[in-house]
C-alpha cells in the first residue's frame, strides 16, 4: 500500500485573491511580518499496492484531474 | 426539424430553464440528455447548462468533464454543423474539457455574485450572436462564484487575434472598464468561442433573460441566432 501526499498550488503567474485576503487579515491581526500568503490544496491518495509505476500513475492523475495545468502546478511524495 | 439537447449532470440545476427557453419561448424541440448518454447525434445543438455539477468539488466542471456524455460531446463538437453552448457551469465544463481554452478562477471578490450585468457583443459574426449588432449591449444576469476567466498571454493574444472573444462585461453604454468587471475576469471576458466557431461558453445566463416580466429579453438574441444558424445549415 502506498500513501501519496499531493500538493496542488496556483502557478506563480496566477493572482491569488484568497491568499491576498488572508495576508491582509494576518497583518491586521498583528502579524506584520507576513509578506505573502498563497492558498493551495492538499490531497491524499492511497493505492492498493506500490510499484515503480505509482509515480507515473500519480503524475497522470494529477495531469488529468487533480490539477488544472492552465492555472495549477503540483508536487507529491510517495510513502 | 431542429433539436436541442440539454445535458443534465448530477448537480445541474439550470437544465429545465434552458429547456423552457428553447421549447416554450422559442418554440423549438428540446429534450434533456442524461450525463451517461453516449448517442447525441440526433441533436443539432447541445446545451451544457448552469448549476453545480458534482458539487463544484475540486474545481467547477473538473469532474463533469469526465462524464460519459462528454466523450460524445467531443465528437459532436468536431462537426462544424453542430453547435455547443456552455452556460455558466457549462462554460466551466467546456474549459476543463479543453473544448475552449483557459480556466476559471474564484471571483476576485471571493464572493458569489448574483446580479444583472451588461455585455458588449464584441463579435457579432458568430453563430451565437448573428442577431446582434457589433457593440450591442445585452442585459443578462450572472450568478457565479468562479467566473474569473484566466489564460496565459499567448492564449489571450490568440483569442483576440482570432476574434474568439464574444462577450465582455461593460456598462449600460457599452463602455468597458474595471468598474464594470464583476469578477476580475481577464480582458473582461464573459464569453468566448472556439476557433471553428461552433462552441461557445458564456458565464451569464441567457435562459434567464427571455421574458420582460422576468427582467430582460436579451437572451432571445442568443437563442434566435443559434436557431437561425442551424436552420441555415440544414
Amino acid at each position: 500500500m502506498a500513501k501519496v501526499k499531493i500538493y496542488v498550488t496556483l502557478k506563480d503567474s496566477v493572482l491569488d485573491p484568497q491568499g491576498k485576503t488572508l495576508q491582509a487579515a494576518l497583518v491586521k491581526m498583528g502579524y506584520k511580518n507576513v509578506e505573502s500568503v498563497r492558498v493551495g490544496k492538499y490531497i491524499e491518495v492511497e493505492t492498493k499496492g506500490a510499484s515503480k509505476d505509482t509515480k507515473k500513475e500519480m503524475n497522470e492523475i494529477c495531469d488529468k484531474l487533480l490539477a488544472n495545468p492552465n492555472i495549477e502546478k503540483y508536487n507529491f511524495t510517495i510513502e | 426539424m431542429i433539436k436541442f439537447g440539454v445535458v443534465t449532470f448530477p448537480g445541474s440545476n439550470c437544465d429545465r430553464d434552458c429547456l423552457w427557453a428553447v421549447r416554450d419561448v422559442m418554440g423549438e424541440k428540446a429534450e434533456l440528455v442524461w450525463h451517461e448518454s453516449k448517442d447525441i447525434k440526433k441533436y443539432d445543438v447541445i446545451i451544457l447548462p448552469g448549476g453545480f455539477s458534482y458539487g463544484d468539488y475540486l474545481r467547477s466542471g473538473a469532474i463533469a468533464r469526465f462524464s460519459k456524455v462528454m466523450d460524445a460531446v467531443q465528437t459532436f463538437a468536431a462537426k462544424k454543423n453542430k453547435m455547443v453552448i456552455g452556460i455558466c457551469n457549462g462554460f466551466q465544463i467546456l474549459l476543463e474539457a479543453g473544448l475552449l481554452p483557459g480556466a476559471m478562477l474564484h471571483n476576485k471578490t471571493q464572493k458569489f455574485i448574483c446580479k444583472y450585468v451588461n455585455l458588449s457583443v464584441t463579435n457579432n459574426d458568430t453563430a451565437f450572436t448573428s442577431e446582434c449588432f457589433k457593440g450591442q449591449t445585452l442585459r443578462i444576469p450572472i450568478a457565479h462564484g468562479e467566473g474569473n476567466y484566466f489564460c496565459d498571454d499567448k492564449t489571450l493574444n490568440s483569442l483576440i487575434e482570432n476574434d474568439q472573444v464574444v462577450f465582455r462585461y461593460c456598462d449600460e453604454q457599452g463602455k468597458i472598464n474595471e468598474k464594470t468587471n464583476p469578477n476580475g475576469a481577464l480582458y473582461d471576458i464573459a464569453g468566448i468561442i472556439n476557433k471553428k466557431g461552433n462552441v461557445m461558453g458564456m458565464m451569464p445566463h441567457p435562459e434567464r433573460a427571455m421574458k420582460s416580466e422576468l427582467g430582460s429579453t436579451d437572451g432571445n438574441f442568443i437563442f434566435k441566432s443559434m436557431i437561425n444558424h442551424v436552420k441555415k445549415c440544414l
